[in-house]
């Protein structure tokens, strides 16, 4: 059962090391703001957190079109898991980004095309979660939801242009100026990824272990009720 | 048992329903949010211009009642299983889909008309030099619209809380349509030319082409019985 279980261990230890040292260096090591001051530090996770939102989501519409050619029910499961860790980590990108915001520009939220996008990002992850939940059958819901996942990938960067038009015709509130990153904090945010990005990998691996074992699980229900019916009909 | 009793026992009946199942208030509660937004988006915070305001209107009403069109369109199909003989017929799936596709647009479109007289009326428009200009947006904005809704509501067509989920998935799909169509509608009833609200009319005219192939693709997967 466990053929990799080497391999995962050092996925683990490999996790925990990384996160470990990107928390270190997002509270200790980097240096403060000057403008900002320490609230600036939730940067070092909010952008990764982000980072790993849109990832979840590729691998979400990358598995879509692999399940719809091969019909391995496989990347569909992986599909889910991935959809379910995105949709974690997008809700932290919103908080961490209310947050922030509320600190630096004095209001929780702002139309400005990269918080509106994330905002439907997340709202098509809930969607799709909901419907995988709604749909009977794991055939069926492995191919209603890979079409969920391509069209709301391909929608994305849609959503992103138009947003951004429509901003622009109206004077913007708040700009955001092009900080250049000190050599310490590029290090810091540079970890931070490094971190974010196993443990999504780590998460991922683990979620759709228990997604394949919940599988198995259903078809030797099917099976054992098929064989109680078989008996009884004899 | 009392009068107060009894109402009392039917309420507490259907709240311990919910809260076993917790099936409707989670699609509800998300449901709500994504009108916010979707408002949000056809009445901008600060807009002043009546035009504007009266386009979010248009389109607001237009959406919703698209909405309720989609989920009838296959509704109506599954009842007497007539979605099996559509199955079995010997041809492409894809021309089932762009055959709802094209009655679903002359619907929303005939709906849109007569939308558009009461609206003409209530906000005190004159429609009738704009009409030509306001139809091609029309137009361009429903067959974006009923290009992601046919699809969608073919997927949601047997499945539970349709009725819910339906918009839940295609509300926040349909974001670039709705503020293209707000904007340039907006462009036109304050007298613009097609030329000054062109880079909406391409922003849909792609949206259109894009998730019709992309339909066209995989409506196969997604109908069944």
């Amino acid at each position: 059962m466990r053929k990799n279980g080497f391999l995962d261990s050092l996925l683990g230890i490999f996790t925990f090391l990384t996160v470990g040292a990107g928390l270190y260096m997002t509270f200790l090591y980097a240096p403060n703001e000057k403008t900002m001051g320490a609230v600036q530090r939730i940067f070092y996770f909010h952008v990764p957190l982000a980072w790993i939102g849109f990832l979840a989501f590729f691998v979400v519409f990358a598995c879509g079109v692999a399940y719809l050619l091969t019909r391995n029910i496989r990347w569909d499961l992986l599909a889910g898991s991935s959809a379910e860790i995105g949709l974690v980590f997008s809700t932290l990108v919103l908080i961490t980004g209310s947050i922030w915001a509320r600190a630096v520009w004095n209001t929780w939220w702002t139309w400005d095309p990269r918080l509106t996008t994330m905002l439907i990002l997340w709202l098509i992850y809930l969607g799709y979660l909901m419907l995988r939940s709604a749909v009977e059958g794991a055939e069926k819901r492995a191919r209603v939801s890979a079409v969920i996942g391509i069209v709301g990938f391909i929608n994305v960067p849609i959503v992103f242009m138009s947003v951004r038009w429509w901003r622009t015709m109206h004077p913007v509130v708040i700009t955001r100026t092009r900080v250049s990153l000190a050599t310490p904090m590029l290090a810091t945010l540079l970890v931070c990824l490094a971190a974010f990005t196993l443990l999504y990998a780590y998460l991922l691996r683990h979620r759709a272990r228990i997604a394949l074992a919940e599988n198995a699980l259903e078809e030797i229900r099917v099976r054992i009720t098929e064989r109680q019916f078989e008996r009884r009909e004899r | 048992m009392s009068y107060l009793r009894k109402v009392l026992t039917i309420a507490g009946k259907d709240l311990r329903a919910e809260a076993r199942t917790r099936e409707l208030t989670p699609a509800v509660l998300v449901f709500s949010l994504i009108v916010i937004v979707i408002f949000n988006f056809a009445f901008e915070p600060g807009a002043r211009k009546q035009e504007l305001l009266a386009a979010g209107v248009l389109w607001v009403a237009f959406t919703f009642s698209g909405m309720l069109g989609l989920v009838r369109s296959f509704a109506v199909e599954g009842e007497q299983g007539a979605i099996r003989g559509l199955m079995l017929a010997p041809m492409d799936r894809s021309a089932i889909y762009l055959g709802k596709l094209l009655s679903n647009f002359i619907f929303l479109s005939s709906v849109e008309v007569v939308g558009l007289l009461a609206f003409g009326v209530f906000f005190n428009f004159d429609l009738f030099p704009i009409l030509h200009r306001l139809a091609v947006v029309l137009v361009l904005a429903t067959l974006g619209f009923v290009a992601v809704g046919t699809l969608y509501a073919a997927m949601a067509a047997n499945i539970r809380l349709r009725e819910v989920l339906l918009p839940v998935l295609l509300f926040p799909v349909i974001v670039p349509i709705l503020i293209a169509a707000v904007k340039a509608t907006g462009g036109v009833l304050q007298g613009q030319l097609l030329e000054n609200v062109s880079g909406w009319l391409k922003l849909l005219g792609s949206y259109d082409a894009i998730f019709m192939i992309v339909g066209v693709l995989t409506f196969e997967f997604v109908i069944s019985e």
